[in-house]
């Protein structure tokens, strides 16, 4: 199969749909790739490092009648009319935003594939460019915001005085507020993020921010398709107190909130902006669809009359072209294993396949935009979702404190009437006998697992304590008990010390890694 | 002091050591420290044992129990120098039967010198011979039932049984009407000692000890052996209310409910209920609804290109299981953990609780081949991190990793797994496309990120070895 990846001709688009690394591996899945010439130069890659890589360098027209296209951004009328019959294009193309250009596709004999509508699902990972774009366009947000503040982001102290940590404030915490976070806690900023699911801050931590939550008294739904959703009402007032006051005590502020299909949520009203330090900045990264944060405007840097610098740029992935490329391209790859299963240069378009199904925007000039929904979030809620948690409590209610109480009466009972009737020496046997039995729990209640072995071997050793039992029956009146007894002192005693031997054998085997502890103390 | 003041002293110090034995074995830097008390508070039992057994004794006798000893040590000791560490489950389980037999002997002499001695030479009692005589039953009947369990899971673990489920006609029946004949006979024997009696007793304990096990599938054994291991220190408790001997009541409930402690462990592990293994023959339930299961198109892999996969791979985890151990593939795997965290790949392991065939067995056998046990995680200290993992390789694991855990119709519903599917590449390594223990299909096979590896675990691994 011929894969054409044309040079990409939107004004300010400096990605492209291949890299020399992507070429060899579509190569490697039996296709042919030709590249128009020029197509990487934005992204540094050179028509050489593309034919080295293996693939034919061509002219528009060559690129855009291939068997499949990959491309970058959504295609102008004249390249939708250069694609051939019964091509595929695959591109980003926000098929629920631009319906007038699903209407355009399936006016032509071709399959379009929208790499911007893949399923967020487990399996759909390698292909999300939605992801993997938010990723660079987090990270790009931040260097952004640092190169327009005009402080440090790290505290320092210096002889020529002490330099305090900027505060960052990301607003979500999905794949590119995520990134925001790592990006701005590894320049040292002392990094806040907030989110409507709670259970993100976890993540937020993991990546050196702090999370801040809004008060609520009820949980704020995901809707079950791995996005933020709306919110209610009493739920904005509240999260709007707390934007007013991160407000007036960070530096830089970077929204990402975005509900798919609808504008983006305001975050941040004049008055919050106002209210900010001269100097500070934020990163709108909805200012394409609407903005965060009022005032933004999308592809420009906005100043406010107080000194607030507000960024709105959409094209944050293609500020980093060669590593945008590289990551979109990795997706297509990801994506063309998926429509080659053999491997052998032909495309299947499986359309029981969820991902593919989802995709397929236009087949063969049949418009098939939307595809069925596909419920993805991990919440109780949606049945067709593994959710193994909720399902373990249903079956095994927790045992009701009435019950659990009559329990420990009906065994205090027994125990008080055992030992009541029983004669003295008795008595001093069950008692030890509790006492034991409750140490026994305990005193192993936070065993390590990787020792469970040697401590079924130590208490197996120490369970052939029954040897002194037999001593003390060795040599008592007949010859049986005598035999008896010697044959249970040479079974225990084989349990006692081979008991012991084989703990301190596995015992001397388990040894801490030499890399770290070296590493540790050569820093 | 006397003789007998003096050996209760030394029998209490020993039972303390012994407790200080099982806390310091629940930490890696106090493990080393808990076995010597251990061995500590066993030399000083048996010391002051054997000079309380001497004081009436004569030298035959004495150098009767000398050579019991040093017999018993020799063996002992051989065996623990010998055994490999894939072996470990079985000599544990052979161990297990010892004590049981040890306690079934021991009840048995309880009786023989006292109420099956002949008139005037029963030995004299500090309380009513009814109650010894029901401390007889006990005794021997739990003595029993850990002799002929241990037995039935060393010769499954040895693989010298099958280690398929036995399953009777109304298992549980049978189960509960030996408890309830032992009841009976029990009561008959505190009645009217006797040894026919007691020679039932025992007969019906041994064979409710081999029908319990025998009834358990293979893939169970962890619990299973656990379990035993609480048996044997409830036998020798109740050889201690025979014996009226302290020390042997403590040491017994120690490690009877440490045991039964740590088999709970297990049964959270595998969201099995505590008292369905107890009870024996769990496991069952809904395997009859496994039949044909979901099938589906597998892809395979040779070594060669999982040793790119991995070249490649930034960080890359390990989930072995039972395979591994069969495959003797430790040492390989090892081998091959050092030469990707020599090219700067992160390599961990992620051990699931039941992995193997013993509890904590993967975790001795990575000991063994020298794996540092900081990069040797458990299930839950490694499950969020595998949908960032590269690569994640499957050695000789099935159950645990079986994706229909979280389908409720699924017979291993709800057992918590590893997730591996969510990592970038999975690599299963695999003898064939059979079933595990619990009989279960697997679709992780099926899925599209899952790559198998064929044969024998160790050669596989040796071949990527050399691949690299």
């Amino acid at each position: 199969m011929l894969i054409g990846v044309p040079r990409e001709s939107s004004p300010g688009e400096t990605r492209v749909a291949a890299t020399p690394i992507t070429v060899r591996q579509l190569r490697d899945l039996g296709h042919e790739v030709l590249v128009e010439s020029g197509a990487g130069l934005a992204a540094s890659h050179t028509d050489e490092a593309y034919a080295e890589a293996g693939a034919r360098i061509g002219s528009a027209a060559e690129a855009w009648g291939a068997e499949v296209v990959l491309h970058v951004a959504k295609p102008s009328a004249a390249e939708i009319g250069m694609l051939r019959d019964g091509g595929v294009l695959v591109s980003l193309l926000s098929p629920a935003l631009d319906p007038e250009l699903v209407t355009a596709l399936a006016a032509r004999p071709v399959t379009a594939l929208a790499m911007d509508a893949v399923p967020r699902i487990s399996r759909a990972q390698s292909l999300d460019v939605l992801s993997s774009m938010a990723n660079i366009a987090g990270y790009r947000a931040v260097i952004e915001a640092a190169h327009a503040f005009g402080r440090f982001f790290t505290g320092q102290v210096t002889a020529a005085g002490k330099v305090p940590p900027a505060k960052v404030l990301v607003a979500g915490a999905g794949v590119a507020g995520l990134a925001a976070i790592g990006a701005a806690s590894s320049l040292g900023a002392i990094v806040r993020a907030t989110d409507v699911r709670p259970e993100v801050a976890d993540q937020i931590a993991s990546l050196g921010g702090e999370y801040v939550g809004v008060p609520a008294d009820e949980p704020q739904p995901g809707g079950g398709t791995g996005y933020a959703s709306v919110t209610s009402e009493d739920y904005n007032q509240r999260a709007a107190e707390m934007y007013a006051e991160q407000a007036r005590d960070v530096d830089i502020v970077i929204t990402t909130a975005l509900i798919p299909g609808r504008a983006a949520p305001r975050l941040l009203n004049a008055e919050m902006v106002a209210s900010m330090k001269p100097g500070s900045v934020i990163v709108d990264m909805a200012a394409g669809q609407g903005g965060n944060v009022e005032g933004s405007v999308a592809d420009q840097v906005v100043t406010t009359p107080n000194g607030v610098t507000i960024i709105g740029y959409t094209d944050l992935p293609g500020r980093l072209p060669a590593q945008a490329s590289q990551l979109y391209g990795t997706n297509l790859v990801n994506l063309v294993k998926l429509l080659t299963p053999a491997k052998d240069g032909q495309l299947v378009l499986d359309m029981d396949d969820v991902v593919i199904r989802a995709m397929t925007v236009v087949r063969s000039g049949e418009v098939l935009w939307p595809p069925p929904p596909v419920a993805v979030s991990a919440a109780p809620a949606a049945p067709a979702v593994p959710a193994p948690a909720p399902l373990v409590k249903a079956e095994k209610p927790a045992m009701s404190p009435a019950r659990r109480s009559a329990l420990v009466g009906l065994g205090a009972a027994v125990l008080f009437l055992l030992t009541a009737f029983a004669p003295n020496q008795l008595v001093g046997n069950l008692t030890v006998f509790a006492l034991a039995v409750v140490v026994g729990f305990y005193v192993i209640g936070h065993v390590h697992h990787a020792l469970h072995t040697p401590l079924m071997s130590v208490t197996n050793a120490i369970s052939g304590i029954i040897v002194v039992g037999a001593l003390l029956q060795l040599g008592h009146i007949s010859g049986v008990v005598t035999v008896l007894a010697f044959i249970a002192v040479l079974l225990a005693s084989i349990n006692v010390f081979g008991g012991f031997a084989v703990t301190r054998r596995m015992l001397g085997m388990f040894t801490r890694g030499p890399a770290r502890t070296s590493a540790g103390s050569a820093r | 002091m006397s003789l007998t003041t003096a050996s209760s002293a030394a029998y209490l110090v020993a039972g303390l050591l012994f407790v200080l034995s099982l806390a310091g074995l629940s930490k890696h830097e106090t493990a080393k420290a808990g076995n010597t008390y251990g061995m500590a508070g066993m030399a000083l039992a048996l010391i002051a044992t054997v000079a309380l057994a001497a004081d009436d004794l004569e030298a035959a006798a004495i150098i009767a129990i000398v050579a019991a000893m040093a017999v018993g040590a020799a063996l002992g000791i051989w065996r623990a120098r010998q055994v490999e560490m894939t072996g470990m489950p079985e000599l544990i389980a052979l161990l297990h039967s010892f004590v049981g037999l040890a306690a079934v002997l021991v009840g048995w002499n309880g009786y023989l010198s006292v109420e099956g001695a002949p008139a005037g030479e029963a030995e004299e009692l500090g309380l009513a011979v009814e109650i010894h005589s029901a401390e007889v039953s006990i005794g021997v009947f739990i003595g029993a039932v850990t002799f002929t369990g241990s037995i039935v899971a060393f010769l499954k673990l040895s693989a010298r049984i099958k280690s398929n489920p036995l399953v009777l006609p109304g298992k549980n029946w049978l189960n509960l009407g030996a408890l309830a004949l032992f009841v009976v006979l029990t009561v008959v024997f505190v009645v009217e000692p006797s040894l026919p009696v007691l020679a039932v007793l025992t007969a019906l304990a041994l064979a409710l000890g081999w029908h319990l096990v025998a009834s358990i599938g293979g893939g169970d054994m962890p619990v299973v052996v656990s379990m035993l291991n609480s048996y044997s220190g409830w036998a020798a408790a109740a050889a201690g209310f025979l014996l009226d001997n302290d020390l042997l009541i403590i040491t017994g409930a120690l490690v009877g409910s440490s045991g039964a402690y740590l088999s709970y462990i297990m049964c959270k592990a595998m969201n099995r209920s505590f008292i369905s293994v107890i009870a024996g023959g769990f496991g069952n339930e809904g395997a009859a609804a496994v039949g044909g299961g979901e099938d589906g198109e597998h892809t395979e892999i040779t070594a060669a290109d999982v040793a790119e996969l991995l070249i490649d791979a930034r960080s890359v985890v390990i989930t072995p299981g039972y395979g591994m151990a069969v495959a003797h593939a430790q040492g390989p795997v090892a081998d091959l953990t050092r030469q990707l965290a020599d090219r700067g790949v992160d390599v961990r392991f992620g051990i699931h609780p039941v992995a193997g065939r013993l509890p904590g067995h993967m975790n001795v056998l990575l000991a063994e081949a020298k794996v540092p046990y900081d990069v040797v995680l458990e299930m839950d200290e490694v499950n969020d991190d595998l949908a960032a993992t590269d690569v994640v390789l499957v050695i000789g694991a099935n159950d645990t990793v079986n994706p229909s855990a979280a389908d409720p119709g699924s017979p291993i519903a709800g057992m918590p797994v590893l997730r591996v599917w969510e990592a970038g590449t999975v690599i299963v390594f695999k003898r064939s496309m059979n079933t595990g223990y619990a009989g279960v299909q697997n679709p992780l096979f099926f899925r599209e990120n899952t790559r198998m590896l064929f044969g024998d675990a160790r050669e596989r691994v040796e071949d990527i070895l050399k691949a690299l």
